[in-house]
């Protein structure tokens, strides 16, 4: 606190909490340097911090719709929608979380799934909404994968998935928990046609979805800075009983460690991607 | 108050606790008390079958984690024979929470891998409390894979709190090691019969339970999370962890009912633990039968009807 603001009798000071709110859309703030961006330039930017390379949180709808060419983009499986058979309640009732779920994302579960092209090439793609129940997977999630897988084996073509997710839903109980075996065996069949399957790590990647699709990729990627892991970090530290190490379950640290094939700035991932998937299909350099 | 018993047991323990009292005085005296023992025995088994036609999902949990449980190996002295423990996962370690190797069940050739907790503290810490390693998982795969090219079915006994979280076992790459054994046991060309013997918990139990037919004890449990954690994320409080477990359904009959598994073995009055080689024979025989069956489908289309039951998981509306 600085002289002047000594001097103000206590109403009128404004602490720092509320001064954060600045007019929804036009200024955001990076997460991680705290710099104050223009919107726009943000989106110019693909959602990466121009200052300090922070590769912010980002919907799945809007990755696909940059990821993919603009042409010819068709959804997978949109019309599945979750239901409660468990009729599971905890603070809240799950059929609740849902719909308030769906409210705030437009989106009717946690993954988007969509056939297109990509600089030509001719993919499919899928995306994990994080900001539905933190992307948690439940039967919506797995069954949208396996369709995705489906479309690939029929039409033998790559896949590419971006994970973002805190891990089984909880909410699905055991359902979700075979959730992770259900999309693994879908790989499976994938590897057996030989057709490609990449993996992009984004953050944060945790639990079921890193303990089984999203660490299945014939080529690993992850995002810089990302939080990619089995355990949470907390979950660790209460087990370990130790402050765990700067930079633990980030990319950098998997790539490090062997889990990770390479990190790449999102505003490199088409050119990335499209380059790995034309190799691996004998197709001309895109 | 006996801790031979869970605190919903405690009025069993108070009868049989008068029962040893009755039996002491009856030794060295002359009064027979012979029937009033047999009375109480009976009060006591009464007592206990009506506990027991009533557990919530909460003490059910209580029973699959119960000090006294059997164990894996417990399991494997009393079904098999000739078994040679195979150790390590030929890259890191052997970890001894997962214990593997081949042996004979009824004479037949078997693989069985399971996790594996310890009795007394030395033993817990040893087999870090059941809780695997990567290398734990990557040690069972390769068996698996073993199995598979020698033409040994793989059974499997699952009793796990979950996978370890640990640095050295992120390091490790504890995520990818469960991935790919889900990957694996999905195409596996050997007939694989999945047991839920105590604890299923989470992705750690998974990792070796994918398969062609999938067993539970009567009380042992199956989830996506403990019921401590999901009450810690859900309820914001793990003191919520009875209201997470009835929510869950963790428990063989509701789990059968939601056809999420193909077979409950039923348990000796009490549980599990009251009677070893009781339990021990039902195993057997369950796991006898299952093999047959498998053994009589040919290896391709097992491993179709292993796809598409696989695929069946979920409910969604579309």
């Amino acid at each position: 606190m600085n002289w002047f603001t000594k001097l103000l009798p206590e109403r009128i000071r404004i602490d720092g909490e509320s001064r954060k709110s600045v007019p929804e859309g036009l200024w955001t703030k990076c997460s991680a340097c705290g710099a104050v961006l223009y919107r726009a330039e943000m989106e110019r930017n693909l959602d990466v911090c121009p200052k300090c390379d922070q590769h912010a949180r980002v919907g799945a709808r809007w990755r696909l719709e940059r990821f993919l060419d603009e042409e010819g983009r068709v959804e997978i499986g949109e019309n599945i929608q979750p239901v409660d058979i468990l009729k599971f309640k905890d603070l809240k009732k799950y059929k609740d979380r849902i719909t308030q779920a769906q409210k705030a994302t437009a989106e009717n579960d946690a993954l988007i799934a969509m056939q297109g092209t990509l600089k030509g090439l001719p993919v499919v793609a899928c995306a994990f909404e994080f900001k539905f129940m933190g992307g948690s997977m439940g039967s919506v999630v797995g069954e949208r994968f396996v369709r995705a897988v489906n479309v690939c084996l029929k039409e033998n073509l790559p896949l590419v998935c971006y994970s973002a997710s805190g891990g089984a839903r909880m909410q699905e109980a055991l359902f979700s928990l075979m959730q992770m075996a259900k999309t693994s065996a879908a790989l499976a069949k994938m590897r057996k046609q030989s057709l490609p399957f990449i993996s992009i790590l984004t953050d944060p990647t945790m639990g079921g979805v890193s303990a089984s699709l999203a660490m299945l990729g014939d080529i690993n990627i992850a995002e810089p800075n990302a939080l990619i892991g089995f355990a949470g970090p907390r979950v660790i530290e209460q087990t370990v009983r130790e402050v765990l190490p700067d930079g633990f379950q980030r990319s950098e640290f998997l790539l490090e460690h062997g889990a990770v094939d390479m990190i790449v700035d999102r505003r490199d991932m088409r050119d990335k991607v499209a380059n790995l998937l034309s190799i691996m299909m004998h197709k001309p350099a895109a | 108050m006996n801790l031979n018993f869970l605190d919903f047991e405690q009025p069993i323990a108070e009868l049989e606790a008068k029962i040893e009292e009755l039996r002491y005085v009856g030794s060295d005296n002359e009064i027979n008390i012979g029937d009033e023992i047999t009375r109480l025995k009976s009060k006591s088994h009464d007592l206990t079958k009506s506990i027991f036609s009533n557990l919530k999902a909460a003490q059910i949990a209580q029973l699959s984690r119960h000090p006294q449980r059997p164990y894996f190996m417990d399991y494997v002295e009393r079904i098999f024979t000739d078994f040679e423990e195979l150790h390590g996962d030929r890259a890191f370690a052997d970890d001894a929470a997962l214990v593997g190797g081949m042996a004979r069940l009824d004479g037949r050739p078997v693989m069985i891998i399971g996790q594996q907790k310890g009795r007394d503290t030395k033993e817990k810490i040893k087999r870090n409390f059941g809780m695997p390693r990567p290398e734990g998982y990557r040690k069972a795969l390769r068996l698996m894979k073993m199995a598979e090219r020698f033409k040994l079915p793989v059974l499997t006994f699952i009793d796990t709190p979950g996978a370890y979280p640990g640095v050295g076992a992120e390091e490790r790459g504890q995520s990818e090691a469960i991935a790919r054994n889900l990957l694996e046991m999905s195409e596996l060309k050997t007939p694989i019969i999945n047991t839920v013997i105590g604890e299923g918990g989470s992705g750690g139990a998974l990792a070796i339970g994918v398969g062609d037919r999938l067993m539970m004890l009567e009380y042992s449990t199956y989830s996506v999370i403990s019921p401590e954690g999901c009450a810690t994320i859900l309820w914001r409080s793990a003191d919520k962890a009875p209201e997470a477990a009835e929510a869950m359904g963790l428990t063989a009959p509701r789990l059968k009912e939601l056809q999420l598994i193909d077979e409950i073995i039923p348990e000796p009055l009490g549980g599990a633990h009251r009677d070893l080689d009781a339990i021990a024979s039902s195993l057997k025989h369950a796991l006898i039968q299952s093999l047959d069956n498998l053994t009589s489908t040919s290896i391709d289309k097992l491993l179709d009807q292993r796809y598409e039951h696989l695929m069946a998981y979920g409910n969604y509306a579309e």
